[in-house]
C-alpha cells in the first residue's frame, strides 16, 4: 500500500505534494476518518485527489493510502431490493449503524457478507470456462434469477466445484485453472470498474420497443429496448413523475433507478410505493425488480458525479446475464454540474456557462453505455437509458439540454404549459420526437396490428392540424372557423385529453397495455370519420356535439376495463346510432 | 491552544496565516485584535502549512501585525438548549438579545449531515394554513419545503406571517408547535415587522430569532440560516416538537454566497453566482423532513424574492428543483388589490397529492383542485384572445370562462389577511365557482363527484349572476 500525507484541502478537492506512484482514477482513502476519494491528476509536483464525502476536519498531513485499483463497484446477489449511495454503500447498513444521519466514512460493504444463498452450480470439474460463462445460479427474489459469470477477461479449465448448498458472496465456489496455469477462485460476487463499459459479444440492432403503459410514450414516440431517450422539462412540469411512472411499469425485467442530486423525500416516496405496487407482468413488488441508487441533493457533490456510473454499472452486470434493465437517471442535469463543480475547483478552463469542455464526450459515453447486446453467455440483453434533464430557466438551449439530444435518439419534451393546465404527463407532442418509429414499426404490425403505424400517423397530423388552426384561432377566435375544421379542433381535444392525457393515480388508468391503446385510437378516429360524414352533408358541428359522444370518447379511459375491450365495440354502436340518425334526419 | 500572533494576508473577508502546523478544513477560528474584541472565523482552505480564513465580522480594522488567531480544534458549532426559545440570536448564533449566554445542554457542527433517505418518513400529513389558495390548491405538507417566490414590495412578509399565526396542526401536535425565523440580509424595519407580528399573534415564547440585517456582513448571512436548521433540527429530531422555519430573503443569502465566492477568486457560473450554488442552496433545503424514530418534523417556508419579478433567475430557478413545490406570487394580481396575489397555475405542491384526499382534508380535494387549475388555465386562454378580439365577441363558453375568471381571484384567491378559512369552506367555495362553468366543460372530475358538488342554482344566487351571463 503506498501512503503519502495531504497537502491542501479546498471542498471535495485534495492534493497531495510530491510525487506519489499514485494511478490516474486509483481509489483512495484520505485521512484518519478513511474518507473514499478518487485520484483524478497527476504531476510530478502534486496529486489531485476528488473525495467523495464531506472533508470537514480534515487536516494537512493526515494520510493517504491507495488501493492499486480503480473505484470499483461489487456486482453479486443482493444488488436487487436495495439502497445504495452514489459510491454503492447500502443506505440501509448505514442507518442501523449510525441512525438516521449519514456520518463520513462509514466503511460498510456493498453486499451483506453474511446472507447464505442457496446456489445450484451448472459446471463440472474438467469444464472449460470462457469470460462471461454462467457457472452458477441463485435466486436473488421470487423473480429474478441471479447468474454468476466468469469475470471479463478471464477463462480456464474448472479445477474444482462446490457441490450444490448455500454460500456467501465470498465463498469460492469454483477454482479455475487460467491460461498461464495459474489457479483462480469464482465467487458470488466480482467487481468491476464503474467508469469502464463491461465488454459484449456483439452489438444488435434495436428493433423491440420498452413497452411503458403510458399511451403518448408508447403510440407517439415509442421507445425501443436498449433505447436512449431524454426527459427534459423545467421544474413542475414532471420530469420525476414521468420517471417514476417508467419505472412502474416499463416491461423491464429489471429497473435501475439513480436519484442523482435529487430530493430526499422524492427517493423516500419511491422507495416505500415500489415495496407497496405489484409489477402487473409477475404480480411480484416491484422492488423485487428494482435497485435504487440515492444520491440526493445534500450528499457529496463527487459522489454524485460517480452515482450514474454505478448506476450503468449494475445495469450491464444484469444484462450480462441475459436480462433487459431500464436505468432512470434523474437528473442527468445535477450530474452535469457536479462535472462543473468539480472543474471549478480544479481551475480548469471553463466552456459554455462554466461548464468544462469534456462535458459533450462524458454525456455521450454515458448514453453509449445502453444497448441491445449479445451478451458474452450468449444471451440477449439490453440496456435502455432514461435520463431526466433540467435546463436552467426551462431554457432547452442550454448546453446539456443541447448536448444530451445529441446522444438520445428519443425525446420527450415537458411543456409548462401543459403541466399548470394540469394536463399530465405533459409531453408536448410537437417538440418530442422518436428515432425508433422506424426500427419498430415491424414490431409493431406483428404483434399489435398492421395498421397501428398508419392510425398513430393519423393520430399525429390531426395533432398537427390542430397545432396549425390553434394559430388562426388565437387571432379570431374559433367561431368563425367552418365546420370541418371545428371537427379538427374537436377530434383533436378528444385526443389530448382522452387519449393523451393519462391520470397515474387512477387504478385503471395509470398503465395501459399496448391493444387498448390501439384500440382508443381506433375509435377516436372512428368518431372523426363518422363525423366528417355528417359535417359533409351540412349537418351543423353543434347538432353533431349535442350528442355527447365527445364527452364519452374522453371518458371512455375510466369507463373501459384494461381487461375488458369488448366494451368498445358499444362505442362504436352509438356512434353509429346516433351520427345515422343525423345522417338519415338530414335526407 | 497556541495563539499565533500576526496574519500574513487580508483580503476582503479573507485572512491568510502561515505557518499552521495543525488545523482542519472548516475548523473554527477565534481572532483577537489589538483592542481587545474578538471575532470568528473559520478556515475555508487549507495548503500545507498555509490557512485561509474566513472572518465572520468583516476584516475592518484588522492589521497584519495586531491581530491573535486561536484555532479552535472543531468545526463551527451551535449551542442547543429548550431555553433558546424566546431569544434572538445574530447570524452567527451569539445571543443579541441582552439576556447573556446559552447554558447548552448540547452543541451541533451548525453544517449538519445529510439526512439518510432510507431514515426519512414519507410526509403525509397537511398543515391547515387557512388560505384557501395554498389549502386548496398548493397544499402545505408537515416535513414539506415550500418556498414563496415573490418579488420587491409584494405581500411576502405578511403572507409568511398569516400562515406562522394561522398554521394549525391537527390534535395534540398543536401544543409541540414552534417557528424558527432567520432573517437574512433583511432591512430593519422588515425584522422588526416580523417581531412584532409574532408578539401580536402571541407565539413570541415559541419563536427562536435569527437575524442577520442588510448592514450585518455577509459572512453571518451565510451562517444564519445554518444556525437556524441546527437549532431546528435539535428541537425536531431530538425534542420531538414541530418546527416550520421560515428564511428570508434567500436571494440576499445567495447574492452573500457570490459575493464571497468572487473574493476567494473561484470561477463564476450564471450571473456570477458559483458553480456549487445548487448544492449549497440543496444543504439548507434538504434538511427539511421527518426521520424514523423521531415525532418532530422540520417543515420550512423560505421566502425570496425574485430579482426583476424574472422566475429564471438562477435563485428561484435552482431553488425550484430542490424544493418540493413553489408558491408563487404575481404582480398583476397585487396591483388589483388581490390579497394574497397568488398565481394559481405556476404554485404547485408536489407532496400534495398523497397528504390530501380521504382522511385528511376530503376526498374530492384532488378533483376539485384539478378543475380549478384545468379552468384557470382556459381561463387564460379566453383573456388572450379577449385582448385580440375584444371579450364582446368571445364565444358563449369563453365568455363564462372570464366570468369564472373574475370571480375566482375575487373571492377564492382574494381573502382578507385575518381570515382564516377551513378546508370545507375553501372547497365548497372551488365547487360553487366551478358550478358557473357549463356542465361539460368539467372533464377533471367523475360523473358522481359531480352529482354531488355541481349546484349551478345556487352557485348563481350566491354570487349574483343569471344564468344569461
Amino acid at each position: 500500500m503506498k501512503e503519502s500525507a495531504v497537502w491542501s484541502i479546498n471542498g471535495p478537492v485534495v492534493t497531495i505534494k510530491g510525487a506519489t506512484g499514485l494511478q490516474m482514477m486509483e481509489m483512495v482513502y484520505v485521512g484518519k476518518k478513511r474518507l473514499i476519494g478518487e485520484v483524478i491528476n497527476i504531476s510530478d509536483a502534486r496529486t489531485t485527489i476528488q473525495v467523495y464525502e464531506p472533508t470537514t476536519g480534515l487536516a494537512p498531513g493526515e494520510p493517504v493510502i491507495g488501493t492499486d485499483g480503480p473505484l470499483c463497484a461489487t456486482l453479486g446477489p443482493g444488488i436487487l431490493r436495495n439502497i445504495f449511495d452514489g459510491i454503492q454503500r447500502p443506505l440501509k447498513e448505514i442507518s442501523l449503524q449510525s441512525g438516521a444521519f449519514i456520518p463520513e466514512g462509514s466503511d460498510v460493504p456493498s453486499l451483506d457478507m453474511e446472507k447464505k444463498w442457496q446456489v445450484k452450480l451448472s459446471v463440472q470439474k474438467g469444464d472449460q470456462l470462457s469470460e462471461g460463462q454462467i457457472f452458477a445460479v441463485t435466486q436473488e427474489t421470487p423473480v429474478i434469477e441471479h447468474r454468476a459469470m466468469v469475470p471479463p477477461g478471464l477463462s480456464g479449465e474448472v479445477v474444482s466445484v462446490v457441490p450444490e448448498g448455500e454460500y456467501t458472496v465470498n465463498d469460492a465456489l469454483v477454482v479455475l485453472k487460467d491460461k498461464n496455469g495459474k489457479e483462480q477462485e469464482l465467487r458470488l460476487a466480482q467487481k468491476w470498474p464503474i467508469k469502464v463499459r463491461r465488454p459484449v459479444a456483439e452489438r444488435l440492432p434495436v428493433d423491440r420497443p420498452l413497452i411503458t403503459g403510458q399511451r403518448v410514450i408508447d403510440t407517439l414516440f415509442p421507445m425501443a429496448k436498449g433505447g436512449t431517450a431524454a426527459v427534459p422539462g423545467g421544474f413542475g412540469a414532471g420530469k420525476t413523475m414521468t420517471q417514476h411512472q417508467l419505472a412502474k411499469w416499463s416491461d423491464a425485467d429489471i429497473i435501475i433507478y439513480i436519484g442523482c442530486g435529487e430530493r430526499g423525500n422524492e427517493m423516500t416516496q419511491v422507495l416505500q410505493e415500489f415495496s407497496e405496487l405489484a409489477d402487473p407482468k409477475t404480480g411480484s413488488l416491484l422492488t423485487d425488480r428494482t435497485a435504487l441508487i440515492a444520491n440526493t441533493s445534500n450528499m457529496p457533490v463527487a459522489a454524485r458525479e460517480a452515482s450514474v456510473y454505478t448506476g450503468i454499472t449494475l445495469a450491464e452486470y444484469y444484462r450480462d446475464m441475459g436480462y433487459h434493465v431500464a436505468v432512470m437517471a434523474d437528473s442527468t442535469s445535477r450530474w452535469a454540474e457536479a462535472l462543473r463543480e468539480i472543474s471549478g475547483r480544479l481551475e480548469e478552463m471553463p466552456a459554455e456557462e462554466g461548464y468544462p469542455a469534456y462535458l459533450p464526450s462524458r454525456i455521450s459515453q454515458f448514453y453509449e453505455r445502453a444497448g441491445y447486446m449479445k451478451t458474452l453467455c450468449g444471451k440477449e440483453g439490453s440496456v435502455s437509458i432514461i435520463g431526466a434533464v433540467s435546463p436552467q430557466g426551462a431554457d432547452f438551449s442550454e448546453p446539456v439540454t443541447q448536448n444530451t439530444k445529441r446522444f438520445v435518439r428519443c425525446f420527450w419534451a415537458l411543456d409548462k404549459a401543459l403541466a399548470y393546465a394540469r394536463h399530465y404527463p405533459a409531453i408536448n407532442w410537437n417538440t418530442s420526437y422518436s428515432e425508433y418509429l422506424d426500427d419498430l414499426a415491424p414490431w409493431y404490425a406483428e404483434h399489435i396490428s398492421p395498421d397501428f403505424m398508419q392510425r398513430r400517423r393519423e393520430i399525429s397530423s390531426l395533432l398537427l392540424e390542430e397545432n396549425k388552426l390553434m394559430e388562426i384561432v388565437k387571432l379570431i377566435g374559433s367561431d368563425v372557423l367552418p365546420d370541418d375544421q371545428k371537427l379538427i379542433l374537436e377530434a383533436a381535444r378528444i385526443i389530448r385529453v382522452g387519449l393523451l392525457q393519462q391520470n397515474a393515480y387512477h387504478q385503471e388508468d395509470t398503465y395501459v397495455p399496448l391493444p387498448k391503446q390501439l384500440k382508443m385510437m381506433e375509435v377516436i378516429l372512428y368518431f372523426y370519420e363518422k363525423a366528417k360524414q355528417a359535417v359533409a352533408r351540412n349537418i351543423p358541428i353543434s347538432e353533431i356535439l349535442e350528442q355527447g359522444l365527445s364527452d364519452r370518447l374522453v371518458k371512455m379511459k375510466y369507463d373501459i376495463p384494461n381487461a375488458n375491450l369488448e366494451l368498445f365495440d358499444d362505442y362504436y354502436k352509438e356512434i353509429d346510432r346516433k351520427i345515422n340518425s343525423l345522417l338519415e334526419r338530414a335526407i | 491552544m497556541i495563539e499565533f500572533v500576526g496574519l500574513n494576508a487580508i483580503n476582503g473577508p479573507l485572512i491568510v496565516l502561515d505557518g499552521v502546523p495543525k488545523a482542519g478544513y472548516e475548523e473554527q477560528v477565534s481572532l483577537r485584535m489589538a483592542n481587545g474584541e474578538t471575532r470568528m472565523g473559520r478556515i475555508v482552505q487549507m495548503e500545507g502549512e498555509r490557512a485561509v480564513i474566513q472572518v465572520f465580522e468583516g476584516t475592518r480594522g484588522m492589521a497584519l501585525d495586531n491581530t491573535r488567531v486561536t484555532f479552535q480544534g472543531h468545526p463551527m458549532e451551535m449551542p442547543l438548549a429548550m431555553e433558546l426559545l424566546g431569544r434572538s440570536f445574530n447570524g452567527s448564533g451569539r445571543p443579541i438579545d441582552g439576556m447573556g449566554e446559552i447554558f447548552a445542554e448540547t452543541s451541533a457542527d451548525i453544517n449538519g449531515l445529510p439526512m439518510n433517505p432510507v431514515a426519512r418518513v414519507y410526509p403525509r400529513n397537511y398543515i391547515n394554513t387557512g388560505i384557501s389558495t395554498i389549502d386548496g390548491l398548493a397544499t402545505l405538507i408537515r416535513g414539506q419545503k415550500l418556498p414563496i417566490f415573490s418579488g420587491s414590495g409584494m405581500a411576502h412578509d405578511k403572507l409568511a406571517v398569516q400562515i406562522v399565526r394561522q398554521a394549525q396542526l391537527t390534535g395534540t401536535d398543536a401544543d409541540n408547535f414552534v417557528i424558527v425565523f432567520a432573517a437574512m440580509g433583511v432591512k430593519n424595519d422588515v425584522a422588526d415587522y416580523f417581531r412584532r407580528s409574532f408578539e401580536e399573534a402571541g407565539v413570541m415564547d415559541k419563536v427562536v430569532m435569527f437575524l442577520n440585517l442588510s448592514d450585518d456582513p455577509i459572512i453571518e448571512r451565510i451562517l444564519a440560516p445554518r444556525c437556524a436548521l441546527t437549532t431546528a433540527e435539535y428541537f425536531a429530531f431530538q425534542q420531538g416538537l414541530h418546527v416550520l422555519v421560515i428564511m428570508t430573503d434567500i436571494t440576499a443569502y445567495c447574492e452573500a454566497l457570490r459575493e464571497f465566492s468572487s473574493s476567494k477568486g473561484e470561477i463564476p457560473g450564471r450571473k456570477g453566482f458559483p458553480g456549487y450554488l445548487y448544492s449549497d442552496l440543496a444543504s439548507l433545503y434538504e434538511r427539511a423532513g421527518i426521520i424514523e424514530g423521531s415525532s418532530g418534523s422540520v417543515t420550512q417556508v423560505p421566502i425570496l424574492t425574485m430579482p426583476n419579478d424574472d422566475i429564471t433567475h438562477p435563485v428561484p430557478d435552482l431553488t425550484g428543483y430542490i424544493t418540493e413545490g413553489q408558491i408563487v406570487l404575481e404582480r398583476e394580481l397585487d396591483q388589483k388589490g388581490i390579497y394574497p396575489p397568488i398565481s394559481v397555475l405556476p404554485s404547485l405542491s408536489r407532496l400534495m397529492k398523497d397528504g390530501i384526499g380521504e382522511g385528511f382534508t376530503r376526498s374530492d380535494h384532488s378533483a376539485c383542485s384539478n378543475q380549478l387549475f384545468a379552468a384557470y388555465a382556459r381561463v387564460q386562454d379566453a383573456r388572450a384572445l379577449a385582448s385580440v378580439i375584444g371579450e364582446e365577441e368571445l364565444a358563449p363558453a369563453d365568455k363564462k370562462y372570464i366570468l369564472f375568471g373574475r370571480l375566482f381571484e375575487e373571492h377564492f384567491v382574494n381573502q382578507g389577511n385575518l381570515e382564516n378559512r377551513t378546508i370545507e369552506q375553501t372547497l365548497n367555495l372551488g365547487w360553487q365557482l366551478l358550478s358557473l362553468l357549463p356542465k361539460e366543460e368539467l372533464d377533471r372530475c367523475d360523473a358522481k363527484t359531480l352529482e354531488q358538488f355541481y349546484q349551478p342554482e345556487e352557485a348563481r344566487k350566491t354570487f349574483g349572476v343569471s344564468a344569461e351571463d
